[in-house]
């Protein structure tokens, strides 16, 4: 003890117990990195060792071997390119009308109650169910996988942009009435981005979402995309490579996380 | 171009809000409006300045607004209602940004503007690096870009700590003498409503009625050092309002 807590101690008095802190997690940068090296290097010691079977789950290293192969024969190129063609598409397509309905649905009284019960009643009916359908209707072709994703983005983007713009201040709104700006001006300079941070999540949800449903669509009827490849490997009880595409399916997802996230820091600086 | 409300009455919800309200504004004069807490005199600001639409009775001009006025009525919001996402001079273009200006010409207004209210050197700050008081500052400085005719400032000082709003009100009193402007004033402090308002009237619990409204002759850039002689006006008009904000205090919230 120091010299003046040994004086207070003597009169009986002692620090108040500190009891705050906690509760506020801070990014670490590299934590995350680490924490994902640590175990695929476990992984792999496992699999060296012997702990884990071949069989049941092939080492990371005989996956990237399946994977630069796949990059050497030149067939990694055409399945990420079928693949990330179909996403783009499906998910803008998707992202749009999610935000134009959504904003209609925030907006208009009328559309909202056209909408808001359509998205309740079609929202949970996993889209994968319906792809027969859309082969019917839009052939087996591209047409069908990018509708399975449009579809599938287009309720968690309407949902998200909804809630983003009912949540807009409205004193905003007011203002933006008592300076006489246009009814166009007012969505477009007051209400968009209000709702950006809600649209921005709403886009998160929405590219996994979009990931999953591209896999499940290019497994019905796909010559070349990273969920053909899977089901191929799977079919071939070719493990290594089965790892290898469920790799580039994590690549594709942390990628698209990682644009957003850049995204997030620009359109929303902003905020504190 | 004077303001005149004749015979305002708005219901809400089945109870009467706002009553037979009649108030005159003339021009370059300033008009405190002050009643108990829930009389209406926020919706009587704002059907002053037309975003809301009176059930019975007018809020009229008089007059034409002077040459060069863009919005002839103006609001300054309490909680300033400034964009996040724009700068401070974003926030004030915003204002001009609908009216067939060109680029330059609202730049020139901007800087203008900023330079009078002394913001100039905040210009590309964003409004949560600013203080409460500076933020307010911005608002005014985008309701005296579009060149008002009369500014509708609805209790403008209250979202802010004691001392800012003693800097601020201090800012409005100068701004007055400098620029003239019109105002109605709507605040529940009273010691603002005497130092601001050439006329102060007093709203009676809901459904507010013009109770009195009282004539303060004292000329605004002496009421600062003439504080006892306000304090006489301040003690009449809170004899009025006592018994209101008492009621109203008591009363059940319904709508």
């Amino acid at each position: 003890m120091s010299e003046p807590a040994c004086a207070h101690a003597r009169e009986g008095a002692r620090p108040v117990p500190y009891r705050g802190g906690g509760f506020a997690p801070r990014p670490r940068r590299w934590a995350g990195a680490a924490f994902l090296a640590g175990l695929i290097a476990f992984w792999e010691m496992c699999s060296r060792l012997g702990w884990i079977s071949p069989l049941a789950l092939p080492a990371p290293s005989e996956a990237l071997a399946a994977l630069r192969d796949l990059a050497q024969s030149g067939l990694l190129a055409k399945h990420l390119g079928a693949s990330l063609g179909r996403l783009a598409q499906g998910w803008t397509l998707g992202v749009l009308a999610g935000i134009a309905a959504g904003l209609a649905a925030g907006l208009f009284s009328l559309a909202r109650a056209g909408i808001l019960p359509l998205v309740a009643a079609l929202f949970p009916i996993p889209k994968i169910a319906l792809l027969p359908l859309f082969i019917i209707w839009f052939g087996i072709g591209e047409e069908s996988k990018v509708a399975t994703i449009l579809f599938g983005t287009f309720f968690p983007m309407t949902i998200a942009v909804y809630g983003g713009v009912d949540n807009v201040d409205r004193t905003l709104i007011r203002m933006g009435q008592s300076f006489g700006l246009s009814r166009l001006s007012i969505i477009r300079k007051i209400v968009l981005p209000g709702a950006m941070p809600a649209i921005l999540s709403g886009m998160r949800i929405s590219a996994s979402i979009a990931i999953i449903l591209l896999v499940a669509a290019e497994m019905i009827g796909a010559e070349y995309g990273v969920g053909a490849y899977i089901l191929l490997a799977g079919n071939l009880m070719a493990t290594d490579q089965l790892v290898a595409g469920v790799m580039i399916l994590s690549a594709m997802g942390l990628t698209v996380s990682w644009l957003l996230g850049m995204a997030e820091r620009r359109l929303l600086r902003w905020r504190a | 171009m004077d303001l005149r409300v004749v015979g305002l009455t708005h219901v809400y919800a089945g109870a009467p809000v706002l009553q037979d309200i009649d108030l005159e504004i003339p021009s370059g004069r300033i008009l405190c409006v002050v009643g108990p807490s829930g009389c209406g005199k926020s919706t009587l600001l704002r059907m002053l300045g037309g975003l809301e639409r009176p059930d019975a009775g007018a809020v009229l001009q008089v007059g034409e607004p002077p040459e060069g006025c863009l919005n002839p009525l103006t609001y300054i919001f309490q909680d300033f209602a400034l964009l996040p996402w724009r700068s401070v001079a974003g926030n004030v273009a915003l204002a001009l940004e609908d009216r067939r200006l060109g680029r330059a010409e609202i730049a020139r207004i901007v800087d203008d503007v900023l330079a009078r209210t002394r913001l100039s050197a905040y210009r590309d700050a964003l409004p949560r690096q600013l203080s409460g008081g500076m933020r307010q500052r911005v608002a005014i400085a985008r309701a005296l870009a579009v060149r008002p005719a009369c500014l509708l400032m609805d209790e403008p000082l209250s979202a802010l700590d004691a001392q800012t709003r003693e800097l601020l009100m201090d800012d409005l009193v100068g701004l007055w003498l400098r620029e003239g402007f019109t105002a109605c004033y709507v605040t529940h402090n009273l010691a603002e409503a005497v130092r601001l308002g050439h006329r102060v009237a007093v709203l009676s619990r809901r459904p507010g009625r013009v109770r009195e409204v009282i004539e303060i002759d004292m000329p605004l850039e002496e009421r600062a050092e003439r504080m006892p002689e306000l304090a006489v006006h301040e003690r009449r008009l809170w004899q009025l309002l006592r018994e209101e904000a008492a009621a109203a205090d008591q009363e059940l919230a319904d709508v």
